[in-house]
């Protein structure tokens, strides 16, 4: 076994996980919602992106170009119209909307798509690796990580360095003032959630091309994303990329080892975190 | 034509009724001041005219437009800015940060932007870059009326600036307000300050339980009729000191 | 200054709910006779509706009652079920006791678990639940005694030998299989009984005034020397120890489990928070409700598979948004009547008509 390989596959892995997270760590951080149909609209989106892609013959990441404006009208309308009702001190209202939502994701993919495992074809690609002297990595791994930092990036400069990432921010910590500031919450929130879902996007990319995936696969996206996300510590996006990495390895040695212990030993590294760091290994927010 | 005019406000939150019929009057350019005691309505008549509390539409008229049922965005967007009760800066904003969400509703070119913001408030300029919650309680109002500002409003709306912070401080606060009146604004203040009310503005609206119960030129009032407008005429109601 | 007035008097009690008691108990008579009156399928039809209302009971004292909203429950049904097959198949105990068993190891899961999950504010908590049940669920597919991935049956004899089973042989000249569905279906209703009646009492009693006030508001409920964290953690133990009963009832009468089965989100999660949203969250009638509505819905759209699970879930959505608190709440408004009223009225006194709500109320 070459631990070296191990550990490179295990923090690449970390790189689709953190884009499954990035989401919902941004929701999160504006709105305090925790969207329990996230994973489900990851499949959505893959699935979205493997109509592209077969019937209109598209290459994968133009076929993720075309579904990142859709899934960011779905994540507006989802949020206008539907998800700011549910927003308010009692958290119960957006968890079993979000939950019912996710019910009807599923079922709705199983109606159309059926229950078979598929996979988003991204040619040569699949199959093509970098040496990096004593390992090598895959073409899509590295891709996948360096979207996921590069997603980080742009989603901080956002967040911290525009007119909107402080209308983000504003909105986030008191909605009512905000609005005296001419902030229409409702919209920031739409925006937001818009947002989440183009990040959601581009990681239904990397998880259609990379990995089977079928209509129920949405429920441990979520968790994955989940955990990376309190792993890191809420409200600081780099700790979500370090959450993911960290389960990313933790599934990776795990597989390393038996591979039946893969999404166990992911579960078991959260838990020690949880045991040991309660508020994340890089908090942020105050909640 | 007065800028700003209330019709008959009435405003309740629930079952429990804040204001009753409310009348007054705004003119442009003149600085108003309502005083009251607490509970009298003062602050609920602020956030009705700034869209926090919805009312019936021709209840509020800004420039003849009936505004009573726009929200808090809309009534921004039109020229009318509020400093809230309690500063209510964005803590996870810094300073600087906190001015430019100002702007966000309203982006009119104007007297006031960054640097005459700065300039009215230097202490804010060494402090841009801290986090709003870093600052003292006066610097904060600082950035809470210098936010409001940003926006450029024709009518800026003050509820109670000079609560909780050393005389001394409040007096610094309120020499910013003659250079904020030279630019023409209207400026409606929520005082419990009585004295530093009436230095400040021309006309005086006294609330007493929802209600207007004295109005006039600051120069006219006497301080026993504003005593009555305050507290009541109950005779057997102890005295108060004004200043 | 005093005046004399007539003294105050507490009462929890209305006119709707007395005449339910006697209605209550006419129908528990009436379900006691089931297995003498109508078909095994039936039966095992009301075993069914009997086992989800203890789920759903379960669920809305965690999350309509002590704010603890968990994706994750099915833990405690798939580990009762373990625990029952792990203690006849592999102790050769009798199903009856391992029943109790299983819910004490229900219980002793629930202590690790409400140890990590407890650390996790609100909405999150609801997702660590989840992982939890992952967990439990991928260890326990691990464990080749009880078969691993793809599950075991119970042995037949453990159900035919069962206690009790050779008793209603005698008394009732029933067959084996015919007794120990009469038996499980009896189990189930005793235990919708003990279920709804623990609620009723805890609701009603100082713990559930402290419960209740959590719900309200956290803050001045730990200021009036509420301990929040305690009755949060024993109603999450409490509702585990039930859960895990339940699952150990299911999977006897099942007879056979399976990790994904037993642990399935869907099964023991998704329908017990359908049943709990569309009768009526907060109210012990609402689960009551929402299971009867369920079973119906069941029954005519189970042919259409997926469509019957998307249905549910925007029926679920729409409950939610336009009726909060359920078919029950709408009814419960409109008329008045409480059947299972814990709210305490004000009776007698100087006051002649009932306090509403102020400014917040």
């Amino acid at each position: 076994m070459n631990w070296l390989d191990t550990i490179l596959q295990g923090v690449l892995l970390g790189g689709l996980y953190a884009l499954f997270a990035a989401g919902l760590s941004l929701v999160f951080g504006i709105m305090r919602l925790v969207n329990l149909a996230h994973g489900d609209l990851i499949v959505l989106a893959a699935f979205l992106i493997l109509v592209l892609v077969t019937a209109l013959g598209l290459n994968p990441f133009l076929a993720a170009l075309v579904a990142a404006p859709l899934m960011f009208a779905i994540g507006w309308g989802l949020q206008y119209f539907l998800l700011n009702r549910t927003l308010g001190k009692d958290i119960l209202p957006p968890l079993l909307v979000t939950f019912g939502l996710s019910i009807v994701i599923q079922n709705g993919l199983l109606e159309g798509f059926s229950a078979d495992s598929r996979r988003v074809v991204a040619g040569s690609l699949e199959s093509a690796s970098v040496n990096l002297g004593p390992v090598t990595a895959g073409v899509m791994p590295l891709m996948t990580f360096f979207s996921a930092v590069a997603v980080i990036v742009g989603l901080n400069q956002m967040i911290y360095r525009t007119s909107v990432g402080r209308a983000f921010r504003a909105t986030s910590d008191d909605p009512v003032t905000a609005g005296l500031m001419g902030i229409r919450p409702q919209r920031i929130f739409a925006l937001a959630t818009g947002l989440a879902m183009v990040v959601v996007t581009i990681a239904a990319l990397y998880l259609g091309t990379r990995a089977n995936f079928d209509p129920t696969s949405g429920p441990s996206r979520l968790i994955y994303a989940f955990e990376a996300v309190i792993i890191g510590g809420l409200g600081s996006l780099w700790g979500t990329l370090a959450g993911g990495i960290i389960l990313g390895l933790a599934q990776t040695v795990g597989a390393a080892i038996n591979p039946e212990w893969q999404i166990l030993s992911g579960h078991l590294a959260f838990l020690a975190v949880l045991l040991f760091k309660p508020r994340g290994l890089f908090p942020r927010a105050v909640d | 034509m007065a800028l700003l005019e209330t019709r008959g406000l009435t405003a309740s939150y629930g079952d429990f009724q804040a204001l009753f019929g409310v009348d007054i009057t705004v003119g442009a350019g003149e600085t108003i001041a309502i005083i009251g005691a607490n509970g009298a309505g003062k602050t609920t008549l602020m956030r009705s005219i700034a869209g926090v509390l919805s009312n019936q539409a021709a209840s509020i008229l800004y420039r003849d437009e009936p505004i009573g049922a726009l929200q808090a965005p809309d009534i921004v967007a039109r020229g009318i800015a509020m400093v809230p009760e309690g500063r209510k800066l964005f803590p996870s904003l810094t300073v600087e940060e906190n001015l430019l969400v100002g702007r966000y509703g309203r982006r009119t070119d104007g007297p006031w932007h960054l640097d005459s913001v700065y300039g009215l408030f230097p202490v804010l300029k060494e402090r841009r870059n801290t986090p709003s919650t870093a600052l003292s309680g006066g610097q904060q109002q600082m950035v809470a009326i210098g936010r409001a500002l940003m926006s450029n409003p024709e009518l800026l709306l003050c509820d109670e600036i000079s609560l909780g912070l050393a005389p001394v401080i409040v007096r610094d606060i309120y020499a910013a307000f003659p250079r904020i009146r030279e630019t023409g604004a209207s400026i409606v203040i929520v005082e419990q300050d009585i004295a530093q009310a009436l230095k400040v503005a021309d006309r005086v609206y006294c609330m007493m339980e929802g209600r207007v119960t004295l109005s006039g030129r600051s120069a006219d009032l006497t301080r026993d009729a504003i005593h009555t407008a305050y507290f009541g005429a109950d005779p057997g109601a102890e005295h108060h000191e004004l200043a | 200054m005093t005046l004399a007035n007539p003294p105050f008097t507490v009462e929890t009690r209305t006119r709707a709910s007395q005449l339910f008691a006697i209605a209550a108990i006419l129908v528990l008579v009436i379900a006691f006779a089931a297995p003498f009156i109508v078909s095994r399928s039936i039966i095992q039809d009301l075993f069914f509706i009997l086992t989800m209302l203890v789920l759903a009971q379960n669920w809305n004292l965690l999350a309509g009652y002590a704010g603890l909203i968990s994706v994750g429950q099915q833990v405690f049904v798939g580990f009762g079920g373990y625990a029952l097959f792990g203690c006849v198949s592999l102790l050769g105990i009798d199903p009856l006791p391992a029943i109790l068993i299983a819910g004490l190891f229900s219980v002793a899961l629930a202590i690790p678990t409400a140890f990590f999950t407890f650390r996790l504010y609100g909405p999150y908590f609801a997702i660590g639940t989840w992982v939890v049940a992952e967990v439990v669920r991928l260890l326990l597919a691990q464990w080749k005694a009880l078969g691993g991935g793809t599950g075991t049956s119970l042995p037949r004899e453990a159900t035919r030998d069962m206690m009790g089973v050779d008793l209603m042989r005698d008394l009732f000249g029933m067959k084996a299989a015919q007794a120990s569905d009469a038996l499980t279906y009896w189990l189930a209703l005793i235990l919708v009984i003990a279920t709804i009646g623990f609620i009723y009492r805890l609701l009603r009693s100082k713990q559930g005034l402290g419960l209740a006030a959590v719900r309200d508001n956290e803050q001045a409920a730990r200021a009036v020397g509420v301990d929040a964290r305690r009755m949060k953690a024993m109603v999450y133990l409490t509702t585990a120890f039930i859960t895990g009963v339940a699952g150990a009832l299911i999977y006897l009468q099942k007879a056979r489990i399976s990790p994904d089965a037993a642990f399935s989100v869907v099964d023991w999660t998704a329908y017990v928070i359908f049943i709990v949203v569309i009768g009526g969250i907060g109210t012990i009638e609402g689960p009551i409700l929402g299971v009867i509505l369920f079973f119906l819905l069941q029954t005519i759209l189970a042919d259409y598979g997926s469509w019957y699970l998307l249905m549910l879930g925007l029926i679920g959505i729409v409950v939610m948004l336009f009726a909060p608190r359920g078919l029950w709440g709408l009814f419960s408004d409109r008329t008045g009547i409480q059947l299972f009223p814990v709210r305490r009225r004000l009776k007698g006194g100087p006051l002649g008509h009932s306090i509403k709500g102020g400014p917040h109320g």
